[in-house]
């Protein structure tokens, strides 16, 4: 099966913009949450975001937590699905590489070939698997590879050091640091491990590492950034878009978020 | 042996879980591996089984059922007679006291019905264990009087809100405890499923089951039986009465799912015969999904069986073709569950009736192959008196007056 891949590669784009000085930044939405959902992915682009996690949704979100959960319930009500949401990302041109986020059930039902097919079809450049770990990559590795999808692996506070080093060494794109033991979700402070996960992925790497779970805020941003090289922003955002928030005003979190984190590392 | 190191039954099983939660399961599979080997370890389970659970449980010739079904000796195992009326009590006294050996003071389980967290809750207060039980929302309303004996015994019920409040939502929000808590807690899964090394572990605490109906039917009838006969939902009682017989090849395994209204109206609990391929709860195995790929709510008037997916041992067996899976309708196992209460003054689970109302399906055929009577165990996994408001509605027992005779 051969894909037409489009756009920016997603590894050598953060690369790029890491190694000029610039702190990264990875809002997400879930895909089909609402009708105008794609218009809150340009609203991210123009604020700012460096590539845009993209979540497929998916019946048992066992890694999210309350909110993410109630947006992925809310977008299959609405009848979402992934052929649907990668027809919708076709027709939007957002002009950074898109990350899609979904579960290992929705990847290997058609096989892992024609899923990555698929997504570089629909000019995804990333994939995250949160409950694949890396000793049950399979055949998606090579699928993900052949169809210029970056397979980005994800690491704990609970991961050993062969295991980091391992994740740092078979993930493409980026490493996504998961920042403290619990499910996706704000919360009041960015955890102790945080940094010290990003600290020992830092030294297994030389991937960009982006830290996630629990980054609400500007200044969860700049903390979060201070030892890792970006940051993943998910329930915050998401918090707002099922409260009803537009484009433009979940646009303006995420510019304030760029804006603190450009001001902090200058 | 299967499974291999990662906890792969052939393509089934494996490890779909979060990176956070490898080092837990990392650490659970060494100490379980350890317990095993360990005669301390399995003297103690032994002691526990046999002075406070009542096992072995008997394996009874129930000739007034086999009479009236004609053409076959069925033996009854009677797990229903173990403390708290099921099987499951060996899952959990195993995995508790693999707790204390762990040195983790918390244990948290899901339930549907609320018979493995009554399970749960009776192992924490027994080895003195603070314990935690996830249930839908829909099922607390559902099943109060286990919610109640839940309290009584000293575990916490917390209500699950998301998704559709239902067993499969209990587990996920069980799993999410687990990542936040790991370092105090130990997830105390109710079935042989989830990821590695919970199927292995799960069966070989439940094997006892088959272990013990293999002696008994050699001592009873100086032969091993022709077939055994179990219940599948997310399959450890299939499992454990199932896995001392795998490989004694003229012994015909038989597992029957929850067929609900018949696996052709949609409406049934049957993973293998009427599901598909998946990843569901951390291991591949066959589960019900819709076109996009997202799992559906089962459908059992049996709330044990009711659960979207099966454990991977089951799966393997059934691509080998070593067990055979076939769904049983509400219907028919509520026929058997009265047919075994009036013939032999034994009220089944009804999880238990649909491995009675299948054995009584495939006998004819079986004993046509054999030319003679054949010998059938079949696994009463459970007591009934859990199932007896389900009953009395199916039968119409409430409300009506008996007729003066």
């Amino acid at each position: 099966m051969t894909a037409t891949i489009s756009g920016t590669a997603l590894g050598p784009h953060l690369r790029r913009r890491r190694d000029a000085g610039r702190k990264l930044l990875a809002p997400y939405l879930t895909g089909g949450v609402r009708a105008d959902w794609t218009d809150y992915l340009l609203a991210y682009a123009e604020a700012g975001a460096d590539t845009i996690e993209v979540g497929l949704p998916f019946s048992e979100p066992v890694v999210d937590g309350p909110t993410v959960q109630e947006a992925s319930h809310l977008a299959l009500r609405r009848g979402a699905n992934v052929r649907d949401i990668l027809a919708d990302l076709r027709r939007v041109r957002v002009g950074i590489p898109l990350t899609v986020m979904t579960y290992y059930h929705l990847v290997q039902r058609e096989g892992a070939e024609v899923f990555c097919a698929n997504l570089a079809g629909a000019g995804v450049r990333g994939l995250i698997v949160p409950d694949l770990p890396v000793d049950e990559l399979g055949t998606l590795e090579r699928a993900a590879t052949a169809a210029g999808v970056d397979l980005v692996l994800v690491a704990a506070p609970s991961s050993t050091p062969a295991r980091l080093r391992e994740i740092g060494t078979r993930s493409r794109g980026f490493v996504y640091a998961v920042s403290v033991m619990a499910p996706t979700g704000v919360r009041d402070e960015l955890a102790d491990t945080a940094g010290v996960l990003a600290g020992q992925l830092k030294q297994a790497t030389d991937l960009p590492v982006l830290l996630g779970f629990g980054i609400a805020t500007p200044a969860h941003a700049v903390a979060g950034a201070h030892v890792a090289d970006g940051v993943a922003v998910g329930s915050a955002l998401m918090r707002a878009v099922l409260d009803g928030e537009s484009p433009a005003q979940v646009g303006a979190r995420v510019a304030a978020m760029r804006d603190a984190l450009d001001r902090a590392y200058p | 042996m299967l499974p291999d190191e990662k906890g792969h039954f052939g393509p089934y099983g494996g490890r779909f879980v979060p990176e956070a939660l490898i080092a837990a399961l990392d650490e659970l599979d060494a100490h379980y591996r350890k317990a095993m080997a360990d005669p301390e370890f399995t003297g103690e389970f032994e002691r526990m089984l046999r002075d406070y659970a009542g096992t072995p449980s008997l394996l009874y010739d129930a000739t007034r059922l086999s009479e009236r079904v004609g053409g076959a000796r069925i033996l009854l195992k009677r797990e229903d007679l173990n403390h708290t009326g099921a099987h499951k009590v060996r899952n959990v006294l195993g995995q508790a006291l693999l707790t204390k050996r762990m040195g983790k003071p918390r244990v948290i389980a899901e339930t549907g019905a609320g018979q493995h967290g009554v399970a749960s809750a009776t192992a924490a207060a027994y080895l003195d264990l603070e314990c935690v039980v996830y249930m839908g929302e829909v099922d607390t309303q559902r099943q109060a009087l286990n919610v109640a004996r839940m309290r009584m015994l000293g575990a916490t019920v917390i209500p699950v809100t998301v998704g559709s409040r239902t067993l499969k939502d209990a587990i996920n929000e069980a799993l999410r405890d687990w990542v936040t808590n790991v370092d105090s807690t130990h997830y105390l899964l109710g079935t042989a499923a989830g990821p590695h090394p919970f199927p292995a572990m799960v069966r070989d605490f439940v094997r006892g089951i088959g272990v013990e109906a293999r002696e008994q039917c050699l001592a009873l009838t100086g032969a091993l039986p022709d077939a055994v006969a179990a219940a599948v939902g997310g399959g450890s009682n299939a499992i454990g009465v199932f896995h001392a017989f795998v490989p004694d090849a003229d012994v015909r395994l038989y597992g029957f799912e929850a067929g609900g209204d018949g696996v052709e109206t949609g409406r049934h609990a049957a993973s293998i015969t009427g599901g598909s391929h998946g990843v569901l709860h951390g291991a591949r195995t066959f589960l019900l999904q819709d076109d996009d790929g997202q799992t559906i709510e089962s459908h059992s008037i049996s709330a044990g069986l009711d659960y979207p997916a099966v454990g991977p041992e089951h799966a393997w067996l059934h691509q080998q073709g070593r067990a055979r899976y076939s769904p049983v309708t509400d219907a028919e196992a509520m026929e058997a569950f009265a047919l075994l209460c009036r013939t032999e003054g034994i009220i089944p689970a009804i999880e238990s009736a649909h491995a009675l109302a299948g054995a009584i399906k495939v006998i004819p055929a079986l004993r046509e192959e054999l030319g003679r009577e054949p010998t059938v165990i079949v696994n009463l996994s459970g007591r009934g008196d859990k199932d007896m408001h389900t009953a009395g509605d199916y039968f119409g027992l409430f409300g009506a007056e008996d007729e003066v005779r």
